[in-house]
């Protein structure tokens, strides 16, 4: 039939045609199970692992902030530059245009990379500005890959440098509040699983494995203004008596709160290229002293509670010194101040009276008052590095140790310390830890000593501030001040040094009411002054009266504001009513 | 009766698969939205704390003292010319 059309019936070609496609479908199909069915899993792994990975995902660090809320302390982000030398070395004009934009040396950098070739990636610059990184990606130069890190920054620099500390390159507290805080600020990473191109760009996030959990803000007791005021402060009075340092400390009566704390020779926290260990050790917390007179009132407590002596009780102090085995005590500049009482042991700063009481006292009481107002174990701040002072057992005093220590040689404190065993006194004998945290609501403290002998040590500290006393150069008018200086000879090999002194002050105000306690220390001031009442004393002065201002806490001595006072008998305003 | 209730499962089983995809598609897009808001987040955060930084570095006590002294020619009130009011 087919042969009448005269076309040719090619049946074996067809059947040939036929076979070759069926035999190409069922090659095409078994690749096809092969591929999905036998060997998908390892297909799939093989595919994901050259594309899909699992980025972490950053999680922020938190901020540190003052009672008020001021940032002290902020991560923001910068960028980190990194090559693969092999990767940029192939590409002409990839170096010099990199090294423009570095502000790099192209023969440098090109010497730089040539070194490393075998490297498969090396760090170029670390944490430079957003704008700077998204310039130098806009560049597309092969092989160059950019980090997104986090560093902090702290916008009070060197006011606060020592009491919060500083974080490494990776953002992880390494010094101060950024090391004790360290969990609380730091997030928990996320995971996440990327697309990502031949060239490492994320193309497409796809799932998320684990939410990542940001630092929490640490809202600080400090109060960024009084810091300020007090490094100002301090750093005058350092340079003006030409010290080798200084600390301050300053505390809230009623809280145990730390208002402030400032230590000098400070440093930028924000540039440390050149910073050696030395300098960023928070000397308020981790360098002891001895406390020189500052110590008195606790004699004095000691004597008071012991009942063998009362506030009115008189001590013989002629003829200005005093013979205990083989040693002399002398008062200061050899003043001779013959029968005074309590009070005047204090305002005077008399050593043979604080010797005479400690010697009549025993070992055992002195060592137990100065225990309970805390020398020799730390505050409880937690403070990372923080020195318990030193203090040693009575069994182990000689007389001469127990008739030194009543008045301040031979134990040794923090500044810390001293701050916290004045805030005890001021708070009536109620004895709080000490916080670095904004605290809520009132704290638990322990009375280490009955509240009328507190009362009683108070009002002869003020004696301290007024006419006769020591420091009369830490009054601030309008207010009543409780305080005591001291005056430290620094111990040398051998002795006491003649020449190299501590100065220190110590107080709280206002006296009816105390609010606020402040303890001052200048480290071997030079320059003809060294005693406490002319170095300290000022800076006690000038720091609280500047907190008192910005705290808004009211005069308890408007008596010595003459025509400075206006009492408002009621809310009323008048207008136009001038005095 | 038995076919038609393996017929049932078998449609049951397919619409669930077809469920299953189209949730997970839906699932990926938002958790690409959810990164995208969360981008905006974080770069939100950046700026904000980069503000606060500048904010507090104008407001350095430091900065207003001088600029109180050099160009509003203020002083610091001596504890004479003070005046206590008290209610």
């Amino acid at each position: 039939m087919n042969n009448q059309s005269g076309v040719r019936s090619y049946t074996a070609r067809r059947r040939l045609l036929i076979g070759c496609f069926m035999a190409f479908t069922a090659l095409m199909l078994w690749r096809v199970v092969d591929l999905h069915v036998i060997r998908n899993d390892f297909l799939r792994n093989l595919g994901d692992s050259r594309s899909l990975r699992e980025v972490e995902i950053h999680a922020h660090r938190g901020a540190i902030v003052d009672r008020n809320l001021e940032p002290l302390a902020i991560s923001t982000p910068v960028v980190t530059v990194g090559v693969v030398p092999r990767k940029i070395l192939t590409e002409e004009t990839g170096i010099p245009r990199l090294a423009a934009a570095l502000e790099m040396d192209t023969q440098e950098l090109q010497q730089l990379l040539s070194d490393r070739i075998a490297r498969d990636f090396i760090y170029l610059r670390r944490h430079i500005t957003p704008e700077q990184g998204d310039y130098i990606q806009g560049l597309e130069i092969q092989g160059v890959h950019f980090q997104r890190e986090y560093k902090r920054y702290y916008p009070a620099g060197e006011v606060t440098a020592h009491l919060i500390g500083f974080t490494n390159v990776d953002d992880v507290g390494q010094e101060g509040l950024e090391l004790a805080y360290d969990d609380w600020l730091l997030g928990t990473p996320g995971l996440k699983r990327v697309l990502k191109d031949s060239l490492g760009r994320t193309v497409q996030d796809v799932e998320s494995i684990q939410a990542s959990e940001p630092g929490q803000q640490l809202v600080l007791s400090i109060d960024r203004r009084v810091q300020y005021l007090a490094y100002r402060e301090l750093t005058a009075a350092v340079s003006r008596h030409k010290a080798k340092g200084g600390t301050l400390v300053m505390l809230d009566a009623k809280t145990g709160e730390v208002m402030a704390m400032v230590g000098q020779p400070s440093y930028n926290p924000n540039n440390r290229s050149e910073l050696k260990g030395e300098q960023y050790r928070n000397r308020a917390v981790t360098d002891i002293f001895e406390p020189g007179s500052t110590i008195k009132p606790f004699t004095i407590a000691a004597a008071l509670e012991s009942g063998l002596y009362k506030a009115d009780s008189r001590i013989d102090t002629a003829p200005g010194f005093l013979r205990v085995n083989n040693h002399t005590i002398r008062e200061n500049e050899d003043h001779n101040y013959g029968v005074i009482d309590l009070a005047g042991v204090i305002s005077k700063s008399s050593n043979i009276g604080a010797s005479k009481l400690a010697l009549s006292l025993g070992p055992e009481r002195i060592w137990e008052m100065f225990s309970r107002f805390g020398l020799g174990t730390t505050t409880g701040s937690g403070y990372p590095g923080e020195s318990p002072g030193l203090f040693n057992h009575y069994r182990v005093w000689s007389e001469i140790d127990l008739a030194t220590i009543a008045f301040g040689h031979g134990v040794a404190v923090t500044t810390l310390q001293l701050a916290q065993a004045y805030a005890t006194l001021a708070a009536g004998g109620l004895q709080r830890p000490v916080s670095f945290i904004k605290l809520d609501g009132p704290v638990v403290g322990t009375q280490v000593l009955s509240e009328q002998i507190a009362e009683q040590i108070k009002f002869m500290m003020e004696g301290v501030t007024q006419e006769g006393g020591t420091g009369t150069k830490a009054k601030v008018d309008g207010y009543r001040i409780a305080g005591k200086t001291g005056t430290a000879r620094k111990s040398t090999t051998g002795g006491y040094s003649l020449t190299h002194f501590r100065s220190l002050f110590a107080g709280f105000a206002p006296i009816s009411n105390p609010r606020l306690v402040l303890a001052v220390m200048i480290d071997e001031p030079e320059g003809g002054q060294y005693y406490g009442g002319l170095v300290a004393a000022p800076v006690f002065s000038q720091v609280m009266k500047g907190a008192l201002r910005i705290l808004n806490i009211p005069p308890d001595d408007p008596g010595s504001m003459p025509g400075q006072v206006i009492m408002a008998q009621n809310r009323t305003v008048f207008p136009g009513t001038q005095r | 009766m038995k076919y038609f209730l393996i017929t049932l499962v078998a449609v049951a089983v397919f619409i669930s698969a077809l469920e299953v995809v189209i949730t997970q598609h839906r699932a990926r897009k938002l958790f690409v939205e959810i990164q995208e808001q969360e981008k905006i987040h974080d770069e939100l955060n950046d700026l904000w704390g980069r503000l606060q930084l500048e904010q507090s570095t104008w407001a350095t006590d430091d900065r207003i003292e001088f600029e109180a002294v050099s160009q509003l020619d203020m002083i610091e009130p001596g504890s004479k010319t003070l005046k206590v009011l008290i209610q």
